[in-house]
C-alpha cells in the first residue's frame, strides 16, 4: 500500500499546498532542504542522539497487567512516549524541525500550540539550539493551560496570545501563518502537527514514525507477534500519524483514530471531522474540515486544548476513505472517566488528549479475546491537565475524599 | 474573441495612458445596501475596477483592517450567495468590472461550476482566491475560464522566475502583484521591490499588472501608478468605512478615491 504522497504532497486527493503565492517559493525551498537532510547522515546521526540522549527515545512499550486482567479481554500496551522530555511526543517533531531551521540559517522560529505541549517542545528545542521563539497561543488555551505558558516563558520564549475567533489553535495557526507571511525572509514556521501545506504532513509524520517504528520492533520481540489494534487520538494526527505509520502495510493490524467528541454532536460542540464535516481547505491543506453551509469554518469543542480543532492531517482523510484505519470520537466525559481508570488502575495519569485513545481502548479490549493485543499511543502525560482534572473531578478534590482502598 | 470587462476597461485605459484605479470592499460591511451604495460612490471618484470581498471566518492572509471587516460582515450574515446578489444589484446600475476576492473554501464549498455559472449570470468578472496556488488551480480555472470570466492570481517579491512564469499562464484579465511580504494592511512607504518586481514580470507575460498591498496615499499611487497598470486600494478604503458613520461615508469614500485616481494618474506625468 503506497502512503508516501505524490510530488505535490497529495495524499489521494487530499494535502496538497493551498497557501498565499507568498509562501509557495519558500514551501519549495523547504521540501528541498527537507528532503537533502532525509538523507544525510550527519544530520539523522545528530537528530539521533538528541532524541536519545536529550529526549529519553526509544521510549519504553508497557504492558498495563492490572488494567487488562480486570477488562478481561485483549491485553493493553501502552507506547510510553508520556515519559519523553517535555511530557508528551511533541518533542519528537520539534526538534527535528528545529534541527533543519538551523541547517536552513532561519534564526527567529515561530510556532502555534494549543495544548502548549508543542510550544513547550519548540521553546525547549530554541533553548537547546540557541534559537530565538515565538509562540502563539489562543487567549482560552492560555487560560486552560496555565503551567505549559509559563514552562515556554520559562525557556525563553515570547507567547503571544491570540484573541480572534474562538481563541484556540484554530486561531493561533491563523496567527502564525500572518506573522510567516510578513517575515519570511528570516523565520522558520515550526508548525506542530501532521497539518498545513505540503511538505509539513510528510515532515511530521517522518518525524514522529519513531513512535511506531520502536512499537513495532518492541512488540514483536515481547510478543513475537504484531498487536491486533493500535489505537491513538486525533488532534491534527501527529501521534496517531506516528504510531501508524509502521503498521499501515501490516493489514493484520487495525487502526483506530480517536477524534474529540466534546460535549455533543451539535456543530460547535465537537472536533469530529470525520462524522461532523466535509472536504475543505484550511491553513493549507484539503482535508475533512468542520465547516457550515457556506464554507465557514466551524467553531470546535473538547476539553482538550490539542483535539480542539477544525480541519484533520490530510493524510488521515486518505487513510479514511481508502478503508485503511478506522476513526471514531469519544465525548469530554468518557475521556475523563478514563483517566481516572488509567490512574487508579496503573498510575499512568494521561494527557487529556491521550485519555481519549485510553477510553476507546477500554471499550475495545473487552469485546477482544485474551490472546489479542491492543497497542495505544500514550501521546503525552497529564501534569498540564491537573488543573482540568480538579475542576471536574471535585469530589476526588475534597479532604473527605473516601480512597479506593 | 469576446474581451471581458476587465479586459476591456484595461483596454481603454491603455489608450488614455491612464492608470487602473481598483478598490477592495468587504461585501456586506456595513451592510448589503451599503456595499452597493459605497461601489456606486467609488465609481463616482474614479475607481476603475472593484474587488468585492467575500468574508472568510479565517482570513490568514488579511491584516486587522480586513479581518475586522470580515468579521462584521459575517456577523450580518453575509454568504456567497447573498454577495452575488449585491454584485446583480451593482451590475443593475454600473458597467464597472467587479472580481470576486476571497478564500477557497466558501468557494470550493459552493462548487467551482455552480459558482461560475451563477457568476456569469449576476454580472460578475473574474475572481481572486488569496489561498488557492496555481498548483492546485486547474479544476477552478476550467471553471471560471469556461463561462468566460477572468482568473487573477497574485504573484509575490519572494516568487522566483519560474514561479512567475507560470502564475501568469493562469491568470486572465490581469495579474495582481503583491507589493511586499505580509498581510493586507497600509503601510508608511511603497516597497522598493514593488518597480524591479513588475519589470522582471513583463518579460513573462503582456497582461496588466495591479499593484496591491499596503498603498493607501495619493503620493504612494503616484508611485505605483508611474510602473505599473493598477493600483489596489483596501485596507485604507475599508479602515475609512469602519471608522465613518452613517451615509457620510458615501462622500467621504468618494473623495478618497477620487484623491487616489489623481495621485495614480500623477504618475504618468
Ligand atoms: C499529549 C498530546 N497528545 C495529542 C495531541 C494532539 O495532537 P496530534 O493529533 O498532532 O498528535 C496533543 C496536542 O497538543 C498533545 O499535547
Amino acid at each position: 500500500m503506497l502512503t508516501v504522497p505524490d510530488a505535490g504532497g497529495h495524499f489521494g486527493p487530499y494535502g496538497g499546498r493551498y497557501v498565499p503565492e507568498v509562501l509557495m517559493s519558500p514551501l519549495e525551498e523547504l521540501e528541498q532542504a527537507y528532503l537533502a537532510l532525509k538523507t544525510d547522515a550527519a544530520f539523522q546521526n545528530e537528530l539521533a542522539d538528541l532524541l536519545k540522549n536529550y529526549a529519553g527515545r526509544p521510549t519504553p512499550l508497557y504492558y498495563a497487567k492490572r488494567l487488562s486482567e480486570k477488562l478481561g479481554g485483549a491485553k493493553i500496551y501502552f507506547k510510553r512516549e508520556d515519559l519523553l522530555h517535555t511530557g508528551a511526543h511533541k518533542i519528537n517533531n520539534a526538534l527535528g524541525q528545529a534541527l533543519l531551521a538551523r541547517k536552513m540559517g532561519k534564526k527567529r522560529i515561530i510556532a502555534e500550540t494549543g495544548a502548549g505541549q508543542h510550544g513547550v517542545a519548540t521553546a525547549t528545542a530554541c533553548a537547546l539550539l540557541g534559537l530565538q521563539c515565538r509562540v502563539y497561543m489562543g487567549e482560552e488555551d492560555m487560560r486552560r493551560q496555565r503551567l505549559n505558558v509559563f514552562r515556554m516563558r520559562l525557556c525563553g520564549a515570547e507567547v503571544v496570545g491570540v484573541t480572534n475567533g474562538s481563541r484556540t489553535l484554530k486561531d493561533a495557526i491563523s496567527e502564525a501563518m500572518r506573522d510567516w507571511v510578513t517575515n519570511v525572509d528570516t523565520t522558520y514556521y515550526l508548525l506542530g502537527s501532521a497539518l498545513g501545506a505540503h511538505p509539513y504532513p510528510l515532515m511530521v509524520r517522518d518525524f514522529h514514525r519513531c513512535i511506531g517504528d520502536e512499537a513495532r520492533v518492541q512488540m514483536l520481540e515481547r510478543e513475537g507477534r504484531l498487536p491486533d489494534m493500535a489505537i491513538a487520538c486525533v488532534g491534527g494526527g501527529s501521534n496517531a500519524i506516528g504510531l501508524f505509520h509502521a503498521f499501515v502495510p501490516d493489514l493484520s493490524v487495525k487502526l483506530v483514530g480517536v477524534e474529540a467528541g466534546g460535549k455533543g454532536k451539535k456543530t460547535g460542540e465537537h472536533a469530529a471531522r470525520f462524522s461532523g464535516g466535509a472536504p475543505g481547505v484550511l491553513h493549507g491543506a484539503y482535508s475533512y474540515l468542520l465547516q457550515d453551509n457556506d464554507g465557514q469554518v466551524a467553531l470546535t469543542h473538547s476539553i482538550s486544548a490539542g483535539l480542539d480543532y477544525a480541519l484533520i492531517g490530510p493524510e488521515h482523510a486518505h487513510l479514511h476513505d481508502i478503508g485503511r484505519a478506522e476513526y471514531v470520537d469519544c465525548d469530554d466525559a468518557t475521556a475523563l472517566k478514563a483517566a481516572v481508570e488509567l490512574s487508579t488502575m496503573e498510575g499512568l495519569i494521561p494527557a487529556m488528549e491521550s485519555a481519549h485513545a485510553v477510553a476507546e481502548a477500554l471499550v475495545r479490549a473487552p469485546q477482544m479475546g485474551t490472546h489479542e493485543i491492543v497497542l495505544v499511543n500514550l501521546s503525552g502525560r497529564g501534569d498540564k491537565d491537573i488543573d482540568i482534572y480538579r475542576e471536574n473531578l471535585k469530589e476526588l478534590d475534597s479532604d473527605s475524599h473516601q480512597p479506593a482502598f | 474573441m469576446i474581451l471581458t470587462r476587465i479586459s476591456q476597461r484595461f483596454n481603454e485605459l491603455q489608450a488614455k495612458n491612464e492608470p487602473a484605479l481598483i478598490a477592495y470592499v468587504t461585501a456586506g460591511d456595513p451592510g448589503p445596501e451599503m456595499t452597493v451604495e459605497i461601489v456606486a460612490a467609488l465609481e463616482r471618484g474614479g475607481a476603475d475596477i472593484i474587488e468585492l470581498g467575500v468574508p472568510f471566518s479565517d482570513p490568514i492572509a488579511d491584516g486587522p483592517v480586513i479581518m475586522r471587516a470580515s468579521e462584521r460582515a459575517l456577523a450580518t450574515g453575509m454568504t456567497v450567495e447573498k454577495v452575488l446578489e449585491i454584485a446583480q444589484e451593482i451590475r443593475k446600475h454600473s458597467q464597472i468590472p467587479i472580481v470576486l476576492f476571497t478564500y477557497l473554501n466558501p468557494v470550493m464549498r459552493y462548487g467551482f461550476d455552480k459558482l461560475a455559472a451563477r457568476a456569469k449570470e449576476v454580472g460578475i468578472d473574474g475572481f481572486l482566491l488569496t489561498d488557492l496556488s496555481v498548483e492546485e488551480a486547474e479544476s477552478f480555472v476550467a471553471a471560471v475560464q469556461g463561462v468566460g470570466l477572468d482568473t487573477v492570481f497574485l504573484v509575490a517579491p519572494t516568487s522566483t522566475d519560474r514561479r512567475l512564469e507560470l502564475v501568469a499562464k493562469y491568470c486572465s484579465g490581469f495579474v495582481y502583484v503583491v507589493s511586499r511580504t505580509g498581510v493586507t494592511g497600509e503601510q508608511s512607504q511603497v516597497s522598493s521591490s514593488v518597480a524591479p518586481l513588475v519589470e522582471k514580470l513583463r518579460k513573462f507575460t503582456s497582461l496588466p499588472l495591479g499593484v496591491g498591498f499596503g498603498i493607501s496615499s495619493a503620493s504612494q499611487a503616484a508611485e505605483v501608478g508611474s510602473v505599473a497598470d493598477g493600483v489596489v486600494v483596501g485596507s485604507a478604503f475599508v479602515r475609512t468605512i469602519e471608522s465613518t458613520p452613517g451615509r457620510e461615508v458615501l462622500d467621504t469614500i468618494e473623495r478618497m478615491a477620487r484623491d487616489l485616481k489623481q495621485g495614480a494618474l500623477s504618475g504618468r506625468r
